[in-house]
């Protein structure tokens, strides 16, 4: 059974959003405009979270792509009282929509912040309807959602992979954010293949993951070189 | 007067509120009810607009409908267990509030339980609950905690009711079939009222370690997560004793107001007040004892997340509610019930409006600044409550004062036959007893 993860290399990543936007289209995530984001009420599956070193004038920001971290040890779930979040059968973190009751306890238990609720309906303009992607559901408003490592991907891949009579791939299941990175600083794939691009990251001296005291044990791993390894001031 | 004798005055005064009801009763009655009908209107309008009309934001995504929540279920402890405390160890200055302090138990969960369901997205499927129950969650850890206390409450509430309701199904009021239909055939027989003891004391021991568990569970939605100052083991005691406290405080002004207004100065007397009072101060003394001991852990500790929250609650931005809560939550209350010539009934009145008010900011104080400072480099929250919220709110308040008057209204506000029971055998009994003290 592969064990799904991602690895974001910061040494390579130049932080210009593109897989914010590409997420963006892929799982139909309306534009919130400025009124909606002036209100903390945007939603984005694929954030970037900006630390900022130092006094002004010596500043230095550093930026993450922060998709969900699809931990091993979930908070989230475990709170749900109705299991509309839960670990799948492929070890993601998977949202109901149809059953969210949407109190957000969910939301509160992610020490990441990850998860989004949907405050109003969601408003799509008409450009954005005529290309809404139809593998993946849009979300009514009152429930609660967050990146899924594009995991409406891994049903087709899986079809393929059965109807070609072999097993999946590195490389089959790839989700949209690392599609589009200009600089290919997003790899993804089976942690527990030892072959894979993927687990071979993981695995360098450069990974650490975020808020690693916490145990939640993360399948999101960053890399970085030099004395900034694993150091974030949170 | 003879007061050890039961007399027909005492049936006369405690009826009264039933049987007479002046021009202002109505008046308020229609002023409350406008407020409720208006919220209920503020209510659909965010349930077909979505909880967007609300102040909560990312990442604050729970704000005063929680705060309510764990307001009013800390107000219904006022009731069972005050009252089920003082059955148990016979405190004989317990027959004129008992009842009194029940209905506000029974009456304020459901406001607690409304304000959760306000708070859902997605109210319409609040059953999924029931059909997709996770136990593992704390929320349904509440759902069940909060379903047996309302039942075993509502039982306690209606068995001590029962004599009273068939004395009043004798007379010729309004509302007969009611009385006839609850009063569950009672004639009051000796049978009867052995039976009616025996229940009413195995319900009162029942409803105490019921409802210490129904805050218990409540302060683990915040304690079972890892958040920064939600993450503490002593959110079960802690929770428990500001809902007693705040309970309690409920209970002193309706108490006031019920004294007052129904002209009940013969039962429910300074005595009681001044009773009442030291069990308040003991309460404020328990509160200040648990929050010190939860912020100096806190910062004795000063990992760097806590202390964050730490500091926006002590130095922040919730530096007003933080100390206008100790303000009303310690400094007030001790002040005026620490000394004998202030613990009156005016001045518990004053103590207990001030831990009202208190602890509905203790309740704010932990549910939003935690949310406002997240871990990661996030922009800090903010969280301005819209007039949704506070209209809701104030419909909730309104609301439930009103149900209280409907109930004073109903059914006697002071259990008559308890008061009976007391002027002719309280006396006797308790010498008896003591008697048994005594060194042989």
């Amino acid at each position: 059974m592969a064990r799904w993860g991602m690895v974001i290399d910061l040494d390579k990543c130049t932080a210009c959003g593109a897989c914010m936007a590409a997420c963006r289209e892929e799982n139909n995530i309306p534009a919130s405009g400025p009124e909606l984001a002036g209100d903390g009420r945007s939603i984005f599956w694929m954030d970037m979270l900006t630390i900022t070193e130092g006094e002004y004038p010596n500043i230095k920001k550093r930026m993450l792509p922060r998709p969900c971290f699809q931990c091993e040890n979930p908070p989230c779930t475990k709170v749900c009282p109705v299991g509309a979040t839960y670990k799948n059968e492929d070890g993601l973190v998977a949202q109901i929509y149809a059953r969210c009751i949407g109190c957000r306890y969910c939301v509160n238990g992610c020490p990441y912040n990850a998860k989004y609720f949907n405050w109003y309906p969601p408003r799509f303009r008409d450009e954005e309807k005529r290309y809404l992607n139809p593998d993946v559901s849009v979300r009514p408003k009152g429930v609660v959602e967050k990146c899924s490592f594009c995991a409406h991907r891994l049903v087709r891949v899986r079809e393929k992979a059965a109807a070609e009579n072999r097993e999946i791939a590195d490389g089959d299941f790839t989700t949209a954010c690392q599609d589009t990175c200009p600089a290919k600083a997003i790899a993804f794939g089976d942690l527990d293949n030892p072959y894979s691009e993927v687990s071979r990251l993981a695995h360098s001296v450069r990974a650490f993951t975020l808020l690693e005291d916490l145990g939640t044990r993360p399948k999101v791993f960053y890399l970085t070189e030099g004395e900034k390894h694993g150091r974030f001031k949170i | 007067m003879d007061d050890s004798k039961y007399n027909e005055l005492d049936e006369e005064l405690l009826l009264r509120p039933i049987l007479k009801t002046g021009k202002w009763f109505y008046i308020s009655c229609a002023i409350l009810f406008s407020i409720a009908m208006f919220a209920v209107w503020v209510w659909y309008h965010q349930w077909s607009t979505g909880l967007g009309v609300t102040g909560m934001n990312r990442p604050v995504f729970w704000g005063i409908y929680i705060t309510n929540f764990v307001f009013f279920i800390g107000i219904s402890h006022a009731g069972t267990l005050i009252s089920a405390i003082l059955r148990l160890c016979q405190a004989e200055w317990r027959r004129a509030i008992t009842r009194a302090a029940e209905v506000i138990t029974v009456l304020v969960l459901f406001f607690g339980v409304f304000n959760i369901i306000v708070d859902l997205g997605r109210p319409d499927r609040a059953l999924n609950v029931l059909k997709h129950g996770q136990f593992r969650s704390p929320l349904l850890w509440d759902v069940t905690s909060i379903s047996i206390y309302l039942t075993a409450s509502s039982t306690y509430l209606l068995l001590p009711l029962i004599p009273d309701i068939a004395l009043l199904r004798e007379r010729k009021t309004r509302l007969r079939w009611l009385y006839r239909l609850l009063s569950f055939g009672w004639t009051g027989t000796d049978k009867q009222k052995h039976r009616l003891e025996k229940a009413i004391s195995v319900m009162a021991i029942l409803v105490i370690p019921i409802a210490i568990s129904v805050h218990t569970v409540v302060s683990w939605v915040f304690g079972m997560t890892v958040q920064p100052m939600w993450h503490s083991t002593i959110f079960g005691p802690y929770f428990v004793v500001g809902a007693i406290y705040s309970g309690m405080a409920a209970l002193l002004v309706a108490m006031a107001l019920i004294r007052k207004l129904y002209h009940l100065e013969r039962y429910i007397k300074e005595i009681h007040f001044n009773n009442l009072g030291k069990l308040l101060l003991v309460f404020t003394l328990l509160w200040f004892y648990f929050t010190f001991t939860e912020y100096l852990t806190t910062f004795y500790g000063s990992e760097p997340t806590h202390m964050t929250v730490f500091y926006s609650k002590l130095t922040g931005h919730f530096a007003p509610e933080f100390w206008v809560m100790v303000l009303c939550c310690f400094l007030i209350p001790l002040a005026v019930l620490v000394r004998k010539k202030t613990r009156t009934a005016a001045g518990c009145v004053v103590a207990s409006i001030a831990i009202t008010i208190g602890m509905w900011l203790e309740r704010f104080t932990i549910v939003v600044p935690t949310l406002v400072n997240p871990r990661l480099p996030y922009p800090r929250g903010i969280y301005h409550p819209t007039w949704v919220e506070w209209s809701i709110t104030a419909g909730c308040f309104a609301f439930f004062i009103l149900l209280y008057m409907a109930f004073t209204k109903i059914f006697p506000i002071v259990s008559i036959w308890e008061i009976k029971e007391g002027r002719e055998s309280s006396v006797s009994e308790t010498a008896d007893r003591v008697k048994t003290y005594l060194p042989t």
